[in-house]
C-alpha cells in the first residue's frame, strides 16, 4: 500500500475495492452456509446459483484492481456455465419429481424422506425440522394414499378421514 | 475527470457488494425455497451486474463498456429464467411452502 505514490482518486478506488472485497467475502461465506445447511435440494441449488453471482463479482473486482479487462469475458463465461448448471439441476429435480407419482419403486419416497429428515435434523434441528417434517409428512401421505389406491381401488373411504390439505396430495393418487 | 470516474466506480463497486450482501442475508433469513429465490435472483443479479458495470466504466474504453453491458444484459436475461425453472421444478417435486405463507396460487400444478 504505497499511499504517497497514488493520486486521491486512486486512493478512493483502492479503499472501496478493499471494502467491497471484504463485503463480498462475508456474502460468500453466508451463501456457503446456506449450501451446507439448506434443508432441501432446491435450497442448495439456489445458493449455488447465488454463489456463481458472487464469484462473478469477485472477478469484476479483480479486473478493476489489476487492470486486465479480459476478466469480463471470463465472468460472462462463468455466468453462462452457472445458468446451464441451474437449468440442469432444475431438470434433475423435475425428473426425480415425475418419477415419484408413477410408482416405479414403492419404497423410494420413504427412504428419500427418511434420509432427508435425518440429514436436516443433524444440520439444524429447530429451523429445518419444520420444512423437513412437512416434506416427509407429505411424501408419506402420498405414499399412504398410493398404497391405499393400489390395495383397494376406487375406495373413497380415506378422504373424509383426512384434513383439507390431504385432498391436494391425494389427487395424484387418484389420477393414476 | 479521473476523480469523477473513480467516485462513480467506487459507488458502483460498493453498492454492488452491498446488494450481494443483502442477497446473502436474505438467502439465510427467508423461510422457504420460494422466498429465498427472490433474494438470490433479484438482489444477487443486480449485485454482480453493478460490479461488471463498474469494470466497464473504470476502463474508459467503449469496447470494454460494451462487453460489460452485454454481460449485465445476459445476467438479467438468464436469472429469471433459471429461477422460474427451479421454482416450477420444486413445486412439482412437492417441496412445500413455509408455515407463515398466506397464499398458494398454484395448487393445480401438483396434480398435473
Amino acid at each position: 500500500m504505497n499511499m504517497s505514490g497514488m493520486t486521491f482518486a486512486q486512493t478512493i478506488l483502492h479503499a472501496s475495492i478493499w471494502i467491497a472485497l471484504a463485503v463480498l467475502a462475508v456474502a460468500f461465506l453466508l451463501t456457503v452456509w446456506r449450501v451446507v445447511k439448506g434443508p432441501t435440494l432446491p435450497d442448495r441449488v439456489v445458493a449455488l446459483d447465488m454463489l456463481v453471482g458472487i464469484v462473478i463479482g469477485f472477478i469484476a473486482l479483480i479486473a478493476i484492481r489489476t487492470g486486465f479487462t479480459l476478466y469480463i469475458d471470463i465472468a460472462i463465461a462463468l455466468g453462462l456455465v452457472g445458468f446451464l448448471a441451474t437449468v440442469a439441476f432444475a431438470r434433475f429435480i423435475l425428473a426425480s419429481a415425475v418419477e415419484k407419482p408413477e410408482g416405479v419403486s414403492e419404497a423410494k419416497p420413504e427412504v428419500m424422506g427418511a434420509a432427508r429428515k435425518g440429514k436436516s435434523r443433524k444440520a439444524s434441528p429447530k429451523a429445518a425440522a419444520k420444512t423437513a417434517g412437512k416434506i416427509t409428512g407429505k411424501s408419506n401421505e402420498k405414499l399412504a394414499s398410493k398404497t391405499a389406491d393400489k390395495t383397494v381401488p376406487k375406495s373413497g373411504t380415506k378422504t373424509p378421514g383426512k384434513s383439507a390439505r390431504s385432498t391436494r396430495s391425494s389427487k395424484p393418487g387418484k389420477g393414476e | 475527470m479521473e476523480l469523477v470516474v473513480a467516485l462513480l466506480t467506487s459507488a458502483l463497486v460498493l453498492s454492488g457488494a452491498a446488494f450481494a450482501l443483502v442477497a446473502a442475508i436474505g438467502l439465510n433469513r427467508l423461510p422457504d425455497i420460494y422466498s429465498r429465490m427472490h433474494a438470490a435472483s433479484k438482489a444477487g443479479t443486480v449485485g454482480s451486474g453493478l460490479l461488471l458495470l463498474a469494470v466497464g466504466l473504470q476502463s474508459g474504453e467503449i469496447a470494454v463498456l460494451a462487453r460489460a453491458l452485454a454481460g449485465f444484459f445476459f445476467f438479467v436475461l438468464t436469472a429469471p429464467v433459471s429461477a422460474h425453472l427451479l421454482a416450477m421444478a420444486s413445486l412439482k417435486a412437492g417441496y412445500s411452502m413455509a408455515n407463515q405463507s398466506v397464499c398458494n396460487e398454484m395448487p393445480v400444478v401438483n396434480n398435473e
